[in-house]
C-alpha cells in the first residue's frame, strides 16, 4: 500500500465527506424555517422532516443532542450538537500547578479517567526532560489496562442496554465494578483517581494486590464467553449491528478518527504497537481489527480488547519490577511522609511542592497515549512557571464525534441509538 | 517556492545553510523540540501548500488543532529567523502512519486580523477543532462551512481561553439573566 495510492483513495473519501450531503450545517432558526411540515395542518406533509433528538435521551451517554434531517425514516442529513457539559477545563487548567493539573484532566473522561492522568504526567514529563523509574512505568500501564478493560466493560453493558439486551448491562456493570473495586483499593477512589501524576504514581501497589488481581482475572475469560454467547448467538443482536453504520478507513483517515472506530474498517493502527510509550515494547499483544467498519465490528472489537488487555495484565503481573514507584527528583517529588517529622527542611520542601508545585522549563509539546477510544493528546506550553501557560486536551471523543452524521447517513432513524453507542462518546471529554 | 530556499527543499536538510539563516523543510521554517518533535512554523500563506505537500508525503491524519494565545507570554522560546511572532498561534497536529512520526505545525495569526486558512478542503476531520478554535479564541477560519460556536451558547460574549478574559470575571451567562425573567 503505497503513499501515493492511498492519497488517490483519500481524495476520494474527500470528495464527500468536504461536501454538503451528510452534516447537516444549519443553525436553529434556518432549520425551523427549512422544516415545512407544521403539525395539525397539511402544509409540508411528505417533505423532509427536521427532528431534534436530544441532549437528554437515555442513549445519548451523557447530553448528546442531534439534529436530524429525516426523509420518512430514513435519515439524509444530521448534526451532533454539543457543549452542554462544558466546563473550561481548559481555562482551569491554566490555573492549576502541574500538581494539581491531574486533578482536573482526570474529569474528563469519567470512564478512563487514567488515560487523561497519564497523557498529561508525559507531556509534563517530557518538558522536564525526565523519565520515571522502571517500577512507576509498570504499574501506569497494569492500571491504564485495567481502565481500559473497565471502560470497555462500561461499553459493552451499554452497548446491550441500548439495544435493548437489558441482562447484558447487568452483567457489563458486574464485571467493571469488579475492577473499580481493585482500581479502589490502589488509588482510594474508583474514578477521578489523580492517580498518575507527573513524576510517577501517588502510591505504591498496596500488599496483597497480584492476589487480588489474579482473583478477579480469574472467572473473565469464562465470562468473555459468555459474552459472547448471550450477544453474537444471538440473531437479533446480528441484525441490529451487522451492516449499520458503515465508515471506510479513507473516511476515518480524513475525518481523523481513531481507535476501535479506525480499526473496525481493517486499519491495524494502535499507538501502544505503532508508536510504543510506557513499556509496551515489552509485552506481547495483538492489534484487533474488523472487515467492515460496521456497528458489529466495533463491538467485537472492544470485546476482543477486553481479552487482550486481561493478556497484557498477565504478563504485568509476572513482570512487575521492584524499585521506586516515583521519580527520586526533590524537584518534582514531595519526601516521604516519614521524613516530614524529623527534618524541617523536609516540612518546608513538601509545603513549596504543594503550595508553589514545581518549575517547568519553556517549552511546547505534545504527546498522546493510546485512551480506549483512540488517540488522546495532551498540548502542553509552558513559560517556566509552576502551572502551563496552555494545556490542551485532544479528547478521542470529540473528533470521533463527527464521524457520525456519515455513519448515519442513509440509516434508518432506528438505528441512531446502535450507531451513537459504538462510537461509544463520553461527554465529558467532548465538551471538557 | 521560488525564494532563496527553494533550492534545499528537496533535500530536506539544510545543513548547508548559512548559521544566520534558520533550516527549512517545505520551505518554511523548521525546528526540532528537546523532546525530538518536528515542529514547522508555516505563514497563513504557506499553510495550505505546506498541509497539502504534507499529505501527499504521507501525513494523511490530521490529529488535533488548538489555539494558543501568547498575550502575557510574547517572549515565548525563541522562534526561528524569520518567523515574526504574533498574539495568537494555531496549532495542527498530523500524523504520518507510514513514518510512525507526527509534525506540528505553528501558525501565527496577528490579533489585528485573527484569522487563519481553513485546512476543511484537506482535513475535513478539523471541522469541529477550528470551530472549537474559533469559539473560544476568537479566532476564524476562512473557508470553514460552518464558523459558529461549538461549545458555548450561540450568544455567548467574548473568548474564554483568550488570556485578557479572566475566570470568574463576569457572572455566569443565562439567557434569562438581567431580564427579569
Amino acid at each position: 500500500m503505497t503513499a501515493i495510492s492511498h492519497a488517490r483513495e483519500l481524495d476520494a473519501a474527500l470528495a464527500h465527506l468536504t461536501g454538503d450531503d451528510s452534516v447537516l450545517r444549519m443553525s436553529a432558526a434556518e432549520a425551523e424555517a427549512a422544516d415545512g411540515y407544521r403539525p395539525g395542518t397539511e402544509e409540508g406533509v411528505g417533505d423532509r422532516m427536521i427532528v431534534n433528538m436530544g441532549p437528554q435521551h437515555p442513549s445519548t451517554h451523557g447530553v448528546l443532542r442531534l439534529v436530524l434531517e429525516l426523509d420518512g425514516e430514513v435519515i439524509t442529513r444530521s448534526k451532533p450538537v454539543i457543549g452542554y457539559l462544558h466546563t473550561g477545563m481548559e481555562k482551569t487548567g491554566e490555573e492549576l500547578t502541574y500538581v494539581q493539573g491531574a486533578t482536573n484532566v482526570t474529569r474528563m473522561d469519567y470512564a478512563s479517567p487514567l488515560f487523561s492522568e497519564l497523557a498529561f504526567s508525559l507531556a509534563t514529563e517530557s518538558l522536564l526532560g525526565i523519565e520515571v523509574p522502571e517500577r512507576a512505568q509498570w504499574i501506569r500501564m497494569l492500571m491504564c489496562e485495567l481502565n481500559r478493560l473497565s471502560s470497555h466493560m462500561l461499553f459493552v453493558a451499554t452497548n446491550g442496554m441500548d439495544l435493548g439486551a437489558v441482562g447484558m448491562m447487568i452483567y457489563g456493570w458486574r464485571e467493571r465494578e469488579e475492577v473499580l473495586r481493585f482500581l479502589e483499593m490502589v488509588t482510594g477512589l474508583r474514578m477521578n483517581h489523580n492517580y498518575i501524576r507527573p513524576g510517577g504514581v501517588a502510591a505504591d501497589l498496596p500488599p496483597g494486590w497480584a492476589d487480588e488481581l489474579r482473583r478477579i482475572l480469574e472467572p473473565l475469560p469464562d465470562r468473555l464467553d459468555e459474552f459472547d454467547i448471550l450477544m453474537d448467538g444471538q440473531p437479533i443482536w446480528r441484525e441490529r449491528l451487522q451492516g449499520v453504520g458503515v465508515i471506510t478507513a479513507e473516511e476515518c483517515l480524513a475525518l481523523g478518527t481513531t481507535g476501535p472506530i479506525l480499526r473496525s474498517t481493517g486499519y491495524a493502527w494502535d499507538l501502544r504497537r505503532d508508536m510504543p510509550y510506557l513499556r509496551y515494547d515489552d509485552v506481547d499483544f495483538d492489534v484487533c481489527v474488523g472487515t467492515y467498519g460496521d456497528c458489529f465490528d466495533r463491538y467485537a472489537i472492544r470485546l476482543a480488547e477486553i481479552a487482550e488487555s486481561i493478556r497484557i495484565i498477565r504478563q504485568i503481573l509476572d513482570k512487575m519490577p521492584a524499585g521506586n514507584y516515583r521519580i527520586q527528583d526533590k524537584k518534582v517529588t514531595p519526601p516521604p511522609r516519614a521524613r516530614i517529622d524529623e527534618s524541617m527542611e523536609a516540612l518546608i520542601h513538601h509545603f513549596k511542592i504543594f503550595t508553589e508545585g514545581f518549575k517547568v522549563p519553556e517549552g511546547e509539546t505534545y504527546v498522546a497515549v493510546e485512551s480506549p477510544r483512540g488517540e488522546l493528546g495532551c498540548y502542553i506550553v509552558s513559560d517556566g512557571s509552576g502551572k502551563p501557560y496552555r494545556m490542551h486536551v485532544r479528547g478521542p471523543s470529540f473528533v470521533n464525534l463527527q464521524t457520525l452524521p456519515h455513519l448515519m447517513k442513509g440509516s434508518l432513524l432506528a438505528d441512531t441509538v446502535a450507531i451513537i453507542s459504538s462510537v461509544d462518546p463520553i461527554m465529558g471529554e467532548v465538551d471538557r | 517556492m521560488a525564494d532563496t530556499d527553494a533550492s534545499t527543499d528537496d533535500a530536506a536538510t539544510a545543513e548547508e545553510a548559512p548559521p544566520e539563516q534558520a533550516e527549512t523543510s517545505h520551505g518554511v521554517p523548521v525546528e526540532t523540540t528537546p523532546a525530538g518533535q518536528v515542529v514547522l512554523h508555516p505563514g497563513r500563506d504557506d499553510l495550505h501548500r505546506v498541509a497539502h505537500e504534507l499529505r501527499d508525503e504521507g501525513y494523511w491524519q490530521c490529529l488535533d488543532l488548538c489555539g494558543v494565545d501568547y498575550l502575557t507570554h510574547p517572549n515565548r522560546p525563541a522562534l526561528p529567523i524569520g518567523v515574526q511572532p504574533e498574539r495568537f498561534e494555531v496549532v495542527v497536529v498530523l500524523m504520518s502512519h507510514t513514518d510512525r512520526v507526527r509534525i506540528r505545525l505553528r501558525v501565527q495569526v496577528p490579533e489585528e486580523d485573527a484569522t487563519c486558512p481553513s485546512l476543511f478542503a484537506i482535513h475535513p476531520g478539523v471541522e469541529a477543532p477550528e470551530r472549537e478554535v474559533f469559539d473560544l479564541f476568537g479566532i476564524s477560519f476562512d473557508g470553514h462551512p460552518d464558523m459558529t460556536r461549538i461549545l458555548l451558547p450561540e450568544d455567548w460574549n467574548g473568548h474564554p481561553l483568550r488570556k485578557d478574559y479572566a475566570s470568574g470575571r463576569i457572572p455566569v451567562q443565562f439567557k434569562t439573566a438581567g431580564t427579569g425573567g
